[in-house]
């Protein structure tokens, strides 16, 4: 087969797989579960041979034209480049353990036909737009996943949170793709075309007449679907859906895409050093912001959210100065340690029967209970902290290497202060996650009960049993990748554009520095809580049933137990100590759904009791008038309707005569 | 003979027939006033006749059918008469007013089947005194 | 019957004409009582006259079969029909007060209306055209019947038909229902 026939295919599987789940997925239960892990799992196979195939020669770029479009011509095209091919094989392996840790996780679930069958729709999607090399091929793409994301995260859609965050994932980024279209349309109209190619010639032959305005829509489409400020704020409500779903789409691949799609249109940006100015502020206000919300998070799974919108940040940081390599580069390792900490978050809140970072540091049994989560994560965590030899340390490392070189001017069109500020906000955020790691980890795993403890443990004998043995196993799969991938920094370059992309002197010493000042401020912090702790209402624990019904019942008893669906008033708690003051605020994202509240849901509701009393008090006057009106008519034209035949007739009749008059008269 | 003389008493035995179908009260008298108008009808066929002395005699022929078709409809015409007499008991033109959208449901009484048999009986009281008259 | 004036046909009217006239104005005559009598009976007696006269004028009009069916027809059965209908309905015998409707002033109104319109129209259209009674009678029996027969042969037998299902109708319409208990 063609390398371009093998590229195709690796969409076209999953999607087939979508459809047969979603037609067949009632009637022949016992296909579902291979019927979601077989293609998907061939889809992964196949996109390893592309990117072998592929390998680090020319770009590959084929298209085809099914039917003439209007004035702008959409192709059928794919455009196989190292950036495309490798990220095709990490959604290709994120979505492949997805899948095989869903038939564990889910595996009671009454809907988990939709489920897979969604999952492997998302994953075509995906596909789709890591191939595409049409503007609008890649925005079907870009929507179904919008769409599959909005389905997943409602997938307990019995939960109050689960709906309101699926609505609120579908709003937040449909408002930023609304500017999107507008801006892949006003590409197209520059250059002519939807193929990314022919845009980028374009734009390196200077025929873009408006690259500001044009990247400054692009950016808001990004900025939702990959949740940074201001649109960041559907991501962590967004935790609602499933572990496996949050593994995959919220942390490794669909939120990659924004950075995808700017990696693939950077030469667009870098004509516009406005926006690569927004975008470097964006990318710093994520960063820091993010990473102190992390810190202060009650819920396992907020933290790994404000965690991922934090590295993201860094991959929209590493565009800002310019650097695609460094920023796909990030990518790649961040979703496979993502996805690593997001499916052993979904075995820690199985184990645990909560999802409270302030009942798990009391229970003090987890890391014998579940010890390859702790050991899988701890690798995660590493990775995430940047501490080497962990995969995390280089992507980040060579993020920061591409500031550096930014700040020092040697990238040309960006101005050193975009490198300054990248640089900062990076090293500040390095800082800060290394604390949020630490902290993670310790109250996850090395939590111990209470001095007065309400109760003997017996968990651990029952709950031996209920790990399903593939859940354990795609986190050894994936612990893989996040330990090993660092290294391959070396031969990177060769598949990118050639930055070089290792660690330098400078960079790494302040990296690891900074990452063991807050590891070890963080551990202090602990120790010193830890004199403080106290039993503490904890969620009642369901552990004998599906994973996912566990989870779905933890976050649906979170917010009645403390009180806040965020935050847990634990004395104990690292983070309140670090944080002090800044606790409160970081705890519910600083505030900024109650500013979006004030800013534009109050005036909006405000506008539509307006509009509902105009429609109610004035409109409905004027219909009514004009229903009343004819009655009234009505009413007095009906004295005239007597019954009698006679009168009638001699209305008839004069009529007539009168018409006689006229025609003999006319005439 | 100048054509306007039979013209003339045409128009105006119609015009007093129609007088009479507009403004009699009585359903007989209506008919009476309908054949008042089909004979004005009737003289200007056999005048236009008579005046262009036409070969096929189509007036002549049309005025026969004329005659009988009348003599039907008084037929008819009678027996619906009848029918609504023996119905309503009335046969007032102007009682008649069904046809009336007076925005309340119609009255029930003036289809009820008691009226029915009261009114067939007073039709049938009528007909001894009728034929005294007669 | 003021035609136009100044013609020199009306200064020296005929013999038929005269009578033609004078029948007319008995005619018309009667017809208005016809239609504005209070008593119901005597309405019907005065349209006998009114269909008389009509006769009169189309004997006058050398149609002589036609007045025959019509003295036979009209002032045969189809009045005396009519006072049966009025006996069967208990026409008040006498004055009655409410002979005419409330409709009556714009009957009135319309019915005059319509007379000077066609009157005038009429008069206005055949002012100058005269009728030859002179020569074979136009509408003797033998004339009459052998144009009926021989070109409104169809016509005639389909008429039939209708007067056969209109004494049908008129049977069924006042018919007693057998099943209605009386």
């Amino acid at each position: 087969m063609t390398l371009t026939t093998l590229a195709a295919l690796v969409p076209a599987l999953p999607f087939l797989a979508s459809i047969a789940g979603m037609l067949l997925g009632r009637r022949a239960p016992g296909f579902v579960q291979p019927m979601a892990v077989l293609p998907t799992l061939a889809s992964f196979v196949l996109a390893v041979i592309v990117a072998v195939r592929q390998g680090t020669g020319p770009a590959t770029d084929v298209g085809t034209r099914l039917t003439p479009t209007g004035s702008v011509p959409v192709d059928l095209a794919l455009h196989l480049d190292g950036f495309a091919v490798l990220i095709a094989v990490l959604v290709g392996l994120v979505a492949t353990c997805v899948q095989v840790y869903s038939t564990g996780y889910l595996r009671d679930d009454p809907r988990y036909p939709s489920y897979a069958a969604l999952v492997s729709l998302f994953t075509s999607a995906m596909m789709l737009v890591v191939y595409s090399g049409d503007l609008m091929v890649l925005l079907v793409g870009w929507e179904v996943m919008g769409i599959c994301s909005y389905f997943l995260v409602g997938h307990y859609w019995e939960t109050p949170e689960a709906r309101s965050a699926a609505v609120k994932a579908f709003l937040v980024t449909k408002l930023g793709d609304v500017p999107f279209l507008i801006g892949i349309f006003a590409l197209a109209a520059d250059a002519g075309t939807f193929r990314i190619n022919g845009i980028l010639t374009t734009a390196a032959s200077g025929g873009l007449h408006h690259p500001t305005v044009i990247a400054l829509l692009l950016l808001a489409g990004i900025a939702g679907k990959s949740a940074q400020f201001p649109l960041h704020t559907w991501l962590p409500e967004a935790m609602a859906g499933p572990t496996p779903v949050s593994a995959l789409i919220h942390a490794a691949t669909m939120v990659a895409a924004g950075v995808y799609f700017v990696a693939r249109l950077l030469p667009v940006f870098m004509l516009s050093t406005a926006a690569l100015a927004v975008l470097a502020a964006m990318a710093a206000i994520t960063m820091i912001g993010s990473a102190l919300a992390a810190l202060a998070q009650d819920d396992i799974k907020r933290v790994l959210a404000y965690s991922t919108i934090g590295q993201l940040g860094y991959m929209t940081a590493a565009l800002a100065v310019g650097n695609r390599s460094a920023a796909v580069f990030h990518l790649l390792t961040h979703g496979a340690f993502k996805a690593l900490l997001f499916l052993g978050a979904g075995v820690v809140i199985h184990a645990a029967g909560t999802n409270s970072l302030a009942a798990t540091s009391r229970m003090g049994d987890l890391r014998r209970r579940v010890p390859d989560a702790m050991w899988t994560m701890g690798i995660g965590l590493a990775a995430l902290a940047a501490l080497p030899p962990f995969s995390g340390f280089f992507s980040k490392e060579s993020v920061l290497r591409a500031a550096e070189d930014a700040a020092s001017g040697h990238v040309g069109h960006v101005p050193s202060a975009i490198g300054w500020t990248v640089l900062v906000a990076g090293l500040l955020t390095a800082l800060l996650t290394a604390a949020y790691a630490t902290r993670l980890f310790l109250l996850a795993f090395l939590g111990s009960a209470p001095r007065i403890a309400e109760a003997p443990e017996g968990g651990a004998a029952h709950d031996a049993h209920a790990m399903p043995p593939v859940m354990i196993t795609v986190l050894w799969v994936l612990a893989i990748p996040s330990l090993a991938l660092g290294v391959t920094g070396g031969v990177l370059p060769a598949w990118f554009d050639g930055t070089p992309l290792t660690p330098t002197l400078a960079t790494s010493v302040l990296g690891i520095g900074l990452a063991l000042v807050g590891v070890l401020t963080t551990y202090a912090a602990w120790r010193a809580a830890a004199a403080r702790r106290a039993a503490l209402a904890a969620p009642p624990a369901h552990t004998e049933i599906e994973p996912a019904a566990t989870e779905a019942y933890a976050i649906a008893h979170h917010e009645q137990v403390y009180g806040d669906i965020a935050a847990a008033a634990d004395p104990a708690d690292p983070g309140r100590l670090l944080l002090g003051r800044l606790h409160r605020h970081a705890a519910h994202g600083f505030h900024l759904d109650a500013v979006y509240t004030a800013l534009f849901v109050r005036p909006v509701l405000a506008a539509a009791g307006l509009v509902r009393f105009l429609d109610r008090e004035v409109v409905e006057t004027y219909v009514q008038g004009a229903g009343a009106t004819p009655g009234l008519l009505g009413a007095i034209v009906r004295r005239v309707q007597t019954g009698n035949v006679q009168t009638y007739l001699s209305a008839l009749l004069a009529g007539a005569v009168v018409l006689a008059v006229l025609v003999a008269a006319g005439a | 003979m100048h054509l306007g003389y039979p013209a003339v008493l045409a128009v105006l035995l119609f015009c007093v027939g129609l007088y009479g179908v507009l403004a009699r009260r009585n359903a007989i008298l209506v008919l009476m006033s309908v054949e008042l108008m089909l004979n004005a009808v009737n003289l200007n066929l056999v005048a236009f006749d008579v005046w262009l002395r036409d070969t096929l005699h189509a007036g002549q022929a049309l005025t026969l059918f004329t005659i009988t078709i009348a003599a039907a409809e008084i037929g008819i015409g009678l027996a619906i008469v009848l029918l609504v007499y023996r119905n309503r008991g009335t046969s007032d033109v102007d009682k008649l007013t069904d046809l009336a959208d007076t925005g309340t449901e119609p009255d029930s009484d003036s289809i009820a089947p008691t009226t029915d048999n009261a009114a067939e009986t007073a039709a049938d009281q009528a007909l001894p005194a009728g034929g005294q008259t007669a | 019957m003021t035609l136009a004036a100044g013609h020199p046909g009306f200064l020296s009217p005929t013999g038929v004409e005269v009578a033609f006239l004078l029948v007319g104005v008995a005619t018309l005559g009667a017809a208005l009582v016809t239609v504005t009598t209070k008593q119901l009976v005597h309405a019907a007696l005065w349209l006998v006259v009114a269909l008389g006269g009509l006769a009169i004028e189309y004997l006058l009009l050398t149609a002589e079969f036609i007045a025959w069916v019509q003295v036979l027809i009209y002032v045969g059965s189809v009045v005396v029909l009519l006072l049966f209908g009025l006996m069967l309905t208990k026409a008040p015998i006498g004055r009655s007060a409410d002979a005419d409707s409330g409709n009556r002033w714009a009957a009135l109104t319309v019915a005059a209306a319509a007379a000077a319109t066609l009157v005038w129209v009429v008069v206005d259209a055949f002012r100058s055209t005269w009728i030859d009674l002179s020569g074979a009678a136009q509408g003797s029996a033998k004339v009459t019947g052998a144009s009926l027969f021989r070109n409104w042969v169809l016509p005639f037998e389909a008429l039939s038909v209708l007067l056969l299902a209109a004494l049908v109708g008129a049977i069924v319409l006042s018919r007693r229902k057998n099943g209605a208990p009386s």
